[in-house]
Parts: C-alpha cells; sequence; structure tokens
C-alpha cells in the first residue's frame, strides 16, 4: 500500500496563503487525523492530497508518485464527505458503483465489490433505495462503501460525522475504527475539528493552525507532553488553565515563583532562562482542592458547574486575567465567595516559554 | 478530467494570458471539426427521412428537433473526445495534457451558446447602432439625419409621453395589486386557488388578452342593449355608453389595464415568496408590541422586502419598454395611443424605413440600459 | 400565516372578499370570451354574455298569412296561424308597430289597420276583419320573443376549419416545439462551464449574459431580417426557430447557471474523485439534477415562444402554411372587428394551450420565475 509524503506544501488563494509550507509523512497503514480550528486549512489540505484543489508549491507523493499533477481518479484515493455527496438520483448501488462503471469494469466486478462493502456497513437491505430514503448514518455508511468499493491505498475522510448527532456520532465513530482494524493496510487520513474524535481515532494526530503543522504525534503524547500553548490549549477539555509565572531557579529541575507560592517541576530548563517571564500550565482534571490553604494557586469560587460525573468549578484569582477551571470528579458542593487552595501534582504541570514553546520540547 | 477546479484560479496552474491565446487555434479547430461532424450527419439524416417520409411540417419540425438535439449532442460528444484524444489524461505528458485539455474545454462547452448570442443580440445592437446613420435601405449614409428626424416628428413625441405614462402607471399598478394580492391570499384557506386564478392571465398572449379586453371595452351607440361589460355597467350605473378605447388621453389608461392584468400575477408570486421569506419572528414580535395588521404590514413586512419589490418593478418596467403587441392590437397606436415599441414597428413594415426604425429601437434600448447595468451590478454581487 | 390568538372574524370577512374581488376582476374577463364562444351568434350580439342563462327578449317581425287566406267565420273574415311558424317559441308582448313591440300583453286584442289581432302566449294569432280583407302580402305582426339560451359549437367549427385557425394551431406548434428544445442543451452546457469550469473572462460573460437579458427585441428585428435576406434564409421555419433560441438563450443560460451553480460542490467533486470527465459529470450528474430548472425554462420558453406575435411576424410570412395563431388573431381583429363569435373562439383556440401547461405546470414556473427574480431581493 501506499503512504503520502508531503514537501514543504504550500497554497494560496490568490494572494492570500492559506497553507504556509507544510513537511509531513504518512506512513503506510496508517490513521492520521488532521485537526485544528475552523478555517485553519485542514480541508485545503485534505483537498490538496485529493487532487481537488491544485498544489501552489511544494511536492506531495502518494506512494513513490509524485502526484502534483495528477488528476484525482488516478491518485488511488477515495474520499468521504461531510455533506456524504451522495448522487441523489441514482440508487444506494449505482452510488457506490458509480466509479467503477466510469472506469468500465465488468459488470461481475462491479457486482461483487459493491455487494462486499455493503456487506461490510449492513446496507445489503437498502441496496435499491434513493438517498432519501435513508438515515443520516445510513447515508453517511453509503459513503464509506462509496470508497470502500474504490479499493483505494489512501481513505481521505472530511469531518465525515459532523452532520450526524451526537449518538450517531459515537456508534459510526466506532464503525470507522472496526474498519480501519478490518483494513489494516489502508491508510487513512481523517479531518476533524472534534479532538474526541481525534484522540479516540488517530495513530497519529497533526494539529494545525493557520496553515502550520503545531505538533505531530500519537494521541497521549500530545495530552502529556504538548509541544506549545496551542497545543496545550487545543487538546482537552476545559482547556488547560495558563497563568504567568517567574522561573526562580533552572536545572535538571525548574523552581518557579507563582504569585507568593513556588512550585518545583520536574522539568530541566536552561539557565539563560534564570528570572525569565513563562507560561505555567495546568489541566483542570489535574487539580485537586488542598487542605487549608496549602495548595500552589488560591482562588474565590465564582461558578459552579455540576454534569454529575464531574464537577467544573470557575475561580476568580488575583491578577489572573482568565479564571481557573478545576474538574473535580462526582458531586462536589462549594459556595460562591469561598476561598479555595488547589493543588497538582509536579509532573502534571507544564511550562511554556515567552513563545508559547514547551520547556520539553525546547 | 480535470485537476484544477471550479475555485482555483487559472493563475493557479501558470496559465497566463498569453499562454490562454496559445490554446485558441486548437480550440477554434476542435469545435470547427465537432461542428462540422455533427451538422454533416444531421442534414444527412435529414436527407434521408426527407427522402423517405411524406410531406408533413409538424412531422417534419418533430424530426427536426430531434436531430437539432442530436446534433447539439453529437458536437459536445465529438469536440470532447476529440480533445481527449489529442491531450490525453495519461502518459508522460500528463501534466501539460491536462492544463490544455482544462483550458480548452469550458470554451467547447460554451461555444453554441456563444456563436448564437453574437448572431443574434451582439451583432443586432452593434449593427442597429450603425443602421441609425443610414437612409430607409440602410444603404446611403445620412449622418444624423434620423436623429433630427425623431427631434422633430410628433408621433415620436406622443410615444415618448405615452411610454412614460405606460412606464410610471403599470409597474407601479401591478407591483401595488400584487402586493395586496399576495398579503391577502397568504392569510386565507383557499389562498392557493386564488393565487393561481390571478397568476392564470400570465400565460395568456399580449395578443389574447387583447381580444378578451376589447370585448370588454366594446361599444353599441345609446340604448342599444350593451354586449360589453364596462358599458353595460356604466348604463347600469345611470352613466351614458363609451367608446373607450377611442377617448383621447383617458384610452391609454384602458391600454394599461390589458398589461397590469396580466403582470399582477407574476408580482403576487415573486411578492408572496419575498413574504414568506420573512423571519417569522419579526413579525411574532410586533404582534406582541401591539401593532394592528396594517402596521404589520407597512411597518413590518414591507420594509424587509424592498429589494423584492425592486426587483418586480424593473422587471414590469422593461416589459412595459417591449411591449406592442397590446397596442398594435386595441388601437395600432390610433387616437393617441402610440408607443415606442409600435412605431418602431411601424416604420419598420408599414414606412419601409429601416435607418428610422431602428433609432426609435435605439431609443428603447437606452431607456433599457440604467436596468441593464443596475441588473449585471446587482447580479454580480450574487454571484460572490 | 401568523394565526394569533383573537384574530378579529370581520378582518377575516373582509380578507376572504377582498380576495373573491380580486378573483372575480382577474378570472372574468377569460370567463366572458368563454362563454360567448359557444353562444349562438344571434344571441351573442344582442345581449351580454352574463345573460347568457337566462332566455333572452327578442323583438322579432313575423308575417302574417296573406288577406286571400283569411276565411269567414261568424259573419267576420279571419286570418289565423302562428307566428313561429313550424318552430316554436313564447312571446311575451305584442304590438303593431315596429317601434313599440311591447305595447299589448298576449292573449289580449289590438286594434290594427281596420282588424283586431290577438296573439297568444304560444304565438298562435288571429286577425278578425269585418270585411274581407284585400292585399296581396300578409300583415306585419310585431311582437317581443322570449328565446331559450342556445349554445352551440358552431364558432369553433367556423374558425377552426373555414377561417384558418386549425391551420394556424398546427403552425404554431411548428414553430414552438423545437424553438423550445433547441435552446435547452445549448444552454445547460453553457451554465454548466459558467458554474464549475475556470477560465479567463468568465466573470466578464456572465455580467455580459444578464446584460444581454434585458436588450429589447426591437434591436434584433432589423439587422436580424437584414441577414437573413442576405444569407438566403429568408422567412423560414428555421429561421425562426434559431431567433427564439437566440432570443431565449440569455435567460435560458442565467436561470440554469443560478440552479447549477447552486448544486452540492461536494457531489461535483465526488463524481471527480470517482473518474467522471467533466462531459460524464454534466450528462450524469448535472443534467438529471437540473430537472426543475430545466422544466421550468421549457415552460418560460414555451409560453413565451407560443404567445409570441412579434418575432413571428418579422420573421415568417403570412401565408397559409407560416401564419402563426397570434399573427391571425391580430388578422381577426382587422377583418372580423365586429364578428365576437370569431374572435372569442379563435381567442380562446389561442389561449387553451398554454393555460392547460400552465395549469399543468405551474410549479415549474413560479420556481423558474423566483431563481430568475428574486436573486438579488
Ligand atoms: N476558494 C477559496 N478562496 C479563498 N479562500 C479560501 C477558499 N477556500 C478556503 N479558503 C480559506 O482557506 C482557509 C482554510 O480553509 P479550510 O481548509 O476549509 O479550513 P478548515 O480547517 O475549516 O477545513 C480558510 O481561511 C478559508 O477562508
Ligand atoms: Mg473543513
Amino acid at each position: 500500500m501506499a503512504g503520502v509524503l508531503m514537501k514543504n506544501i504550500k497554497k494560496s488563494y490568490g494572494t492570500t496563503a492559506v497553507i504556509h509550507g507544510i513537511n509531513l509523512e504518512i506512513r503506510s497503514g496508517e490513521f492520521v487525523v488532521f485537526v485544528g480550528p475552523s478555517g485553519c486549512g485542514k480541508s485545503t489540505l485534505l483537498r490538496m492530497i485529493a487532487g481537488l484543489e491544485s498544489i501552489t508549491g511544494g511536492d506531495m507523493y502518494i506512494g513513490e508518485e509524485r502526484v502534483n499533477d495528477i488528476p484525482p481518479s488516478q491518485r488511488g484515493i477515495a474520499m468521504v464527505f461531510q455533506s456524504y455527496a451522495l448522487y441523489p438520483h441514482m440508487s444506494v448501488y449505482d452510488n457506490m458503483a458509480f466509479g467503477m462503471k466510469i472506469a468500465k469494469a465488468p459488470k461481475a466486478d462491479i457486482e461483487k465489490r459493491v455487494r462486499e462493502a455493503a456487506e461490510i456497513l449492513q446496507l445489503t437491505p437498502y441496496l435499491n433505495r434513493l438517498p432519501k430514503a435513508l438515515s443520516g448514518g445510513q447515508r453517511q455508511r453509503v459513503a464509506i462503501g462509496r470508497a470502500i468499493v474504490r479499493n483505494p491505498k489512501v481513505f481521505l475522510f472530511d469531518e465525515p460525522l459532523s452532520n450526524l448527532d451526537a449518538a450517531l456520532r459515537v456508534a459510526t465513530r466506532i464503525e470507522i475504527a472496526k474498519l480501519k482494524e478490518s483494513m489494516p493496510d489502508s491508510t487513512m487520513i481523517y479531518v476533524t475539528h472534534d479532538q474526541v474524535e481525534a484522540m479516540t481515532l488517530a495513530d497519529r494526530i497533526v494539529v494545525l493552525s493557520a496553515g502550520n503543522v503545531e505538533q505531530v504525534g500519537p494521541p497521549i503524547e500530545l495530552y502529556e507532553r504538548p509541544a506549545n500553548l496551542f497545543v496545550a490549549q487545543f487538546i482537552g477539555s476545559p482547556a488547560m488553565n495558563v497563568q504567568r509565572a517567574r522561573i526562580d531557579q533552572t536545572g535538571e529541575k525548574t523552581t518557579i515563583r507563582l504569585g507568593e507560592r513556588k512550585a518545583d517541576l520536574p522539568i530541566p530548563s536552561p539557565a539563560d532562562m534564570a528570572g525569565a517571564e513563562v507560561h505555567f500550565g495546568v489541566r483542570p482534571e489535574d487539580l485537586t482542592v488542598a487542605s487549608n490553604g496549602n495548595g500552589l494557586i488560591d482562588g474565590r469560587v465564582n461558578i459552579v458547574e455540576s454534569l454529575g460525573e464531574v464537577t467544573n468549578v470557575y475561580l476568580d484569582v488575583e491578577n489572573a486575567p482568565e479564571p481557573i477551571v478545576v474538574k473535580l470528579p462526582g458531586v462536589q458542593r462549594f459556595n460562591r465567595g469561598e476561598i479555595v487552595s488547589l493543588a497538582a501534582a509536579p509532573d502534571k504541570m507544564h511550562l511554556f516559554n515567552e513563545k508559547g514553546r514547551s520547556l520539553l520540547h525546547l | 478530467m480535470a485537476v484544477t477546479h471550479a475555485t482555483t484560479g487559472p493563475a493557479a496552474n501558470g496559465t497566463g494570458f498569453a499562454s490562454f491565446l496559445t490554446t485558441i487555434p486548437v480550440t477554434l479547430a476542435v469545435m470547427a471539426i465537432g461542428l462540422a461532424v455533427s451538422i454533416a450527419g444531421a442534414v444527412a439524416v435529414y436527407a434521408l427521412l426527407a427522402f423517405i417520409l411524406p410531406d408533413s411540417r409538424l412531422l417534419g419540425a418533430i424530426v427536426v428537433m430531434f436531430l437539432g438535439v442530436a446534433a447539439c449532442f453529437g458536437y459536445f460528444w465529438s469536440s470532447n473526445k476529440l480533445l481527449d484524444t489529442f491531450y490525453p489524461a495519461a502518459g508522460a505528458n500528463i501534466a501539460i495534457n491536462l492544463t490544455k485539455a482544462n483550458a480548452i474545454r469550458p470554451w467547447l462547452f460554451l461555444g453554441p451558446a456563444l456563436i448564437v448570442l453574437g448572431i443574434y443580440l451582439v451583432y443586432p445592437v452593434i449593427n442597429s447602432i450603425v443602421l441609425s446613420f443610414y437612409g430607409p435601405t440602410g444603404e446611403n449614409w445620412v449622418g444624423l439625419y434620423n436623429y433630427q428626424w425623431l427631434a422633430g416628428d410628433g408621433a415620436f413625441r406622443e410615444s415618448v409621453r405615452n411610454n412614460i405614462l405606460w412606464l410610471l402607471v403599470v409597474p407601479a399598478a401591478a407591483t401595488f395589486f400584487g402586493l395586496v394580492a399576495a398579503a391577502l391570499t397568504d392569510r386565507i384557506s383557499w389562498g392557493n386557488l386564488a393565487k393561481s386564478l390571478i397568476f392564470m392571465p400570465m400565460a395568456i398572449s399580449f395578443i389574447g388578452a387583447s381580444v378578451i379586453w376589447k370585448f370588454i371595452y366594446d361599444y353599441r351607440p345609446e340604448g342599444a342593449e350593451q354586449i360589453g361589460l364596462l358599458n353595460a355597467i356604466v348604463t347600469l350605473l345611470g352613466g351614458s355608453p363609451q367608446a373607450w378605447i377611442t377617448v383621447p388621453f383617458w384610452n391609454n389608461f384602458f391600454l394599461m389595464v390589458v398589461l397590469i392584468w396580466i403582470q399582477t400575477g407574476f408580482a403576487m408570486v415573486i411578492l408572496s415568496a419575498a413574504l414568506r421569506g420573512i423571519p417569522e419572528e419579526t413579525i411574532e414580535a410586533a404582534v406582541i408590541d401591539g401593532a394592528s395588521p396594517f402596521q404589520i404590514f407597512y411597518k413590518i413586512k414591507v420594509p424587509q422586502i424592498w429589494g423584492t419589490i425592486a426587483v418586480v418593478w424593473t422587471t414590469i418596467t422593461i416589459l412595459v419598454l417591449k411591449v406592442f403587441d397590446i397596442v398594435l392590437a386595441m388601437t395600432n397606436g390610433q387616437w393617441g395611443t402610440q408607443v415606442l415599441a409600435n412605431y418602431m414597428f411601424d416604420w419598420m413594415f408599414r414606412g419601409l424605413d429601416f435607418g428610422r426604425a431602428s433609432t426609435i429601437a435605439l431609443v428603447i434600448m437606452i431607456m433599457v440600459v440604467p436596468i441593464m447595468i443596475w441588473n449585471i451590478r446587482e447580479a454580480r454581487k450574487d454571484m460572490r | 400565516m401568523s394565526t394569533a390568538v383573537g384574530a378579529r372574524p370581520a378582518l377575516v370577512w373582509a380578507v376572504n372578499i377582498s380576495v373573491l374581488l380580486l378573483v372575480a376582476i382577474w378570472t372574468i374577463p377569460t370567463l366572458g370570451i368563454l362563454v360567448s364562444s359557444f353562444r349562438d351568434k344571434d344571441q351573442l350580439v344582442v345581449s351580454g354574455w352574463w345573460t347568457a342563462l337566462t332566455p333572452s327578449e327578442q323583438s322579432m317581425m313575423a308575417r302574417a298569412a296573406p288577406p286571400d287566406e283569411a276565411v269567414q267565420q261568424h259573419g267576420q273574415w279571419v286570418i289565423s296561424g302562428n307566428v313561429f311558424g313550424e318552430n316554436t317559441g313564447r312571446v311575451s308582448a305584442f304590438g303593431t308597430s315596429i317601434q313599440r313591440p311591447g305595447e299589448f300583453e298576449p292573449g289580449t286584442s289590438a286594434e290594427m289597420d281596420g282588424g283586431m289581432i290577438t296573439i297568444e302566449e304560444n304565438g298562435d294569432y288571429s286577425i278578425t276583419y269585418p270585411e274581407q280583407p284585400e292585399g296581396r302580402r300578409g300583415e306585419r305582426l310585431f311582437f317581443t320573443s322570449v328565446e331559450p339560451p342556445k349554445f352551440t359549437t358552431a364558432n369553433y367549427e367556423t374558425v377552426l376549419f373555414s377561417e384558418g385557425i386549425g391551420q394556424s394551431f398546427i403552425n404554431t406548434m411548428t414553430v414552438t416545439i423545437p424553438a423550445t428544445v433547441i435552446p435547452i442543451l445549448i444552454a445547460a452546457y453553457a451554465a454548466y462551464a459558467l458554474s464549475w469550469m475556470e477560465f479567463p473572462g468568465r466573470a466578464l460573460l456572465l455580467a455580459t449574459i444578464v446584460g444581454l437579458l434585458v436588450v429589447p427585441l426591437q434591436m434584433a428585428l432589423i439587422p436580424l431580417l437584414r441577414l437573413y435576406n442576405d444569407i438566403g434564409v429568408g422567412k423560414s421555419y428555421i429561421g425562426i426557430w434559431l431567433a427564439h433560441t437566440g432570443f431565449g438563450l440569455p435567460l435560458a443560460i442565467y436561470l440554469l447557471r443560478n440552479y447549477i451553480a447552486g448544486l452540492p460542490r461536494e457531489i461535483i467533486e465526488s463524481a471527480k474523485v470517482d473518474g467522471a470527465t467533466d462531459f460524464d459529470i454534466f450528462r450524469k450528474i448535472i443534467l438529471p439534477l437540473s430537472f426543475p430548472a430545466l422544466a421550468s425554462f421549457a415552460i418560460f420558453q414555451f409560453l413565451w415562444v407560443w404567445n409570441d406575435l412579434l418575432v413571428a411576424t418579422v420573421f415568417l410570412g403570412n401565408n397559409e402554411d407560416q401564419l402563426v395563431m397570434t399573427g391571425r388573431l391580430r388578422e381577426l381583429l382587422g377583418s372580423r372587428g365586429g364578428n365576437w363569435e370569431i374572435l372569442t373562439a379563435s381567442a380562446f383556440v389561442a389561449i387553451i394551450v398554454p393555460i392547460v401547461v400552465f395549469f399543468a405546470l405551474q410549479r415549474y414556473l413560479v420556481r423558474g420565475l423566483l431563481a430568475g427574480s428574486v436573486k438579488g431581493g
């Protein structure tokens, strides 16, 4: 099968550049998720892989072949669109068979491949229906089936689940995961703005922002060792708390000063950063309530959101522009205005330099 | 097969104006061959059929229709095929081939339309301008003579005056009645039936409508039984019957009624859709604020559909400038009812003076130009 | 629509009545010619069509039997018979002079030319003279007869077979069918290129087409007439088909482009990924999906061509073989201006096809109108 290799890929519309030179290697058989806020260029990048968007600069390889000038149908890809993009006037069968018919494949082959795909996706009973007689989830399965029938080297998904309701989204997500398992050789590239999809599906996640790659790595690595503030705050919900701090001591371990309090972090820092301003980050779920004012941060309870399984508490902290969020397990009670002291394990703390780069990734 | 797509600019794959120029010969060649093949095919089949089939014109029309469609399709098919053979989407030159084929293909698709539009609309506009400087037969140059003549011509001035009257009255009245009909029919259970019936005159030809209304205006001398509805009503109310379409000045309005009657349905349908497109919340908010139905209509609904009202208005305005059938059929411009379109027709067919007729046509064209510009501006805003 | 609580019933009534009035004004004129076209042509000229269902009173004159048929009865000479002759009818009044045909009730007697006349309701008359009447001709009898409503299809037979409307109907068909179909395909391809293909000058071309939408036909007539004569097309069907194609094309392209450009881009891209060429995409995706827009334009063009007088007058001849229905109607208005039985029947034949098309396909027509005009509104 085939991987995808991008060398300094660029895209601009007229004079506005939207992709600023991306280098990325996607290995054969890998499930890679592009994630990032809306408008950051995920779709554009995916569509350049598909050949639906011309490439302004750089080289794109699928397998061994440079595909910059190859039309979509000859790239060995299949694409699943957010809106399903089913042909409304064709039956499910014809939708899935369209590509092979265009390629003038023998009838028997078409029949066989369509039936196989329908079987995998449990669409066999619906083969003669028109798309409008299907539910949203079934339509999405037809779109996936259409991709399977093409037997592509690379599957491309552009936010395939965002038109489904919450319950169906979970179910279809699991189906896609199973599909990937049953086709270990196929490379899959999946675009989403939903980090849960990204975390659950991906072998590796590519975090994009404003046309640049912020970090590439397995989901847990991104969660535990975000390369920069953007990734740190993008992955995880609620987002990581970030506060201003100053480095007190550098070395194998770093001591920082947060207001009056001090903390030792198992993060190395270079000597020239002594006294430097840094961003101190800690995830809401890594904070705990410390007994009587022994914590790292003190805050005044402002809003309490009880979700049952967890309780999110928003605290106002002196000199901090944003409230601090704490995510505590189960149901917990607080009074508005109450002062709460928060603590965290040192290995759950993150440090970022002035430019937002993690000290772990310098 | 395309790598570049709808939204990607031609600049994206490096084709500038210069490389566009280089594709012209191939484009023309492919188009020409495609056209030649398909027309020749159609003519051959036609000749064969004409040889076999008995002479029946309706049958002939149907055959020609099918052949025309087949020829069109043949052209598109063969020219595309030709292009794909010329620049195959495979092999070593695939990138160059695709770029070239993609630069040429749109012109193959557009070709027939451009040719027909060129011959039937663009050329005539230019030619009319030229002809307006020529004499009756279009052969001898007369300079500005036709314009001078026009400036001093009484019938022309009458036509302009009447056209202005039509322009003031018809669009306003049709839009007004259309708005009222739209607002009222939307509130009743049998509204759709009512709409259909008010909309129906749209399907009737101007000449048919003229017969219908001439019958209504029919006049019998006083004392005789009136068979025209209008005079019957007038006599019933104690008035004396009139030959309505000969009453100076006012007869213009009796002709306008015909067009208003036809166009109200059009205005109604479009305005009704616009009214239904108004967000229900704005109306509900007004209801809660205690506005009466009339206030809601004039203060909440109408302001929100100004854009559509303007579109309806201009559409009818253009139609008014072009209408001649009604005047031709009802009065043929007598009794002070001449309008530009009919006057032009008059000079073309009775006067046999192509120079003067072209000059009058140009005047109509000039009156349309502001609307044309406005339309283009609106459409361009839309198409972004 | 918004039926808020407490809508006043008076207002509802007012709305219903207003709409009824509007509908009446917009349908009665057409109803008028429909009813008239089926009326007996003698009744048509003497009474309004709205009285068509009530018996009409008509002043009549009949001639009594000649005096030499008088027979002697009880010492008097009597001439008798029936004013309706062989037919039957009802007399509502009679008189003794042409000015006053309604002077006397039926069954009463009146003095006339030295005799006494009585006309019964059923038309039986008797004139009694004291002496034997002289003269060769019978007396003129004036009476008002009540005619029952008479409906007939004779008017239609006349116009269809002897006034040439039938032939014109076929001519109109001959013009309309090809002139409706030919532009559609040409326009659809152009609309696809303008929507989904990229080429230099696309925006300019679109603007030009929007501009051409409003070019008055009057501009085109003379140059094309000259061109046709120069290249020898003259007055022919092929000439008018192409002319209608040209004049309809801007609207066709505009309507279809609006529709085709609105089709989901992902469907077209999906087809490209599936390996379809632009030509395949057009045939297999665009054409089937654009059916509503194609139908809208087809109806527009059909109505426009069917109802057109101007183009037909300029590009077709006046002979039996080429005169279309609108042209024929115009001729009849000139030559048969007072013969309403001919005019109404002809007009009705001319408008019935578009009206049927209109009611059958109104949905598409409305959709097309909206696509063509609400843009920008
Ligand atoms: N056809 C276009 N012309 C100009 N700008 C575009 C076009 N398509 C997308 N963009 C811009 O490119 C950026 C990336 O878009 P996209 O890849 O769709 O983002 P997303 O990450 O939400 O999928 C956006 O800022 C968008 O505005
Ligand atoms: Mg996107």
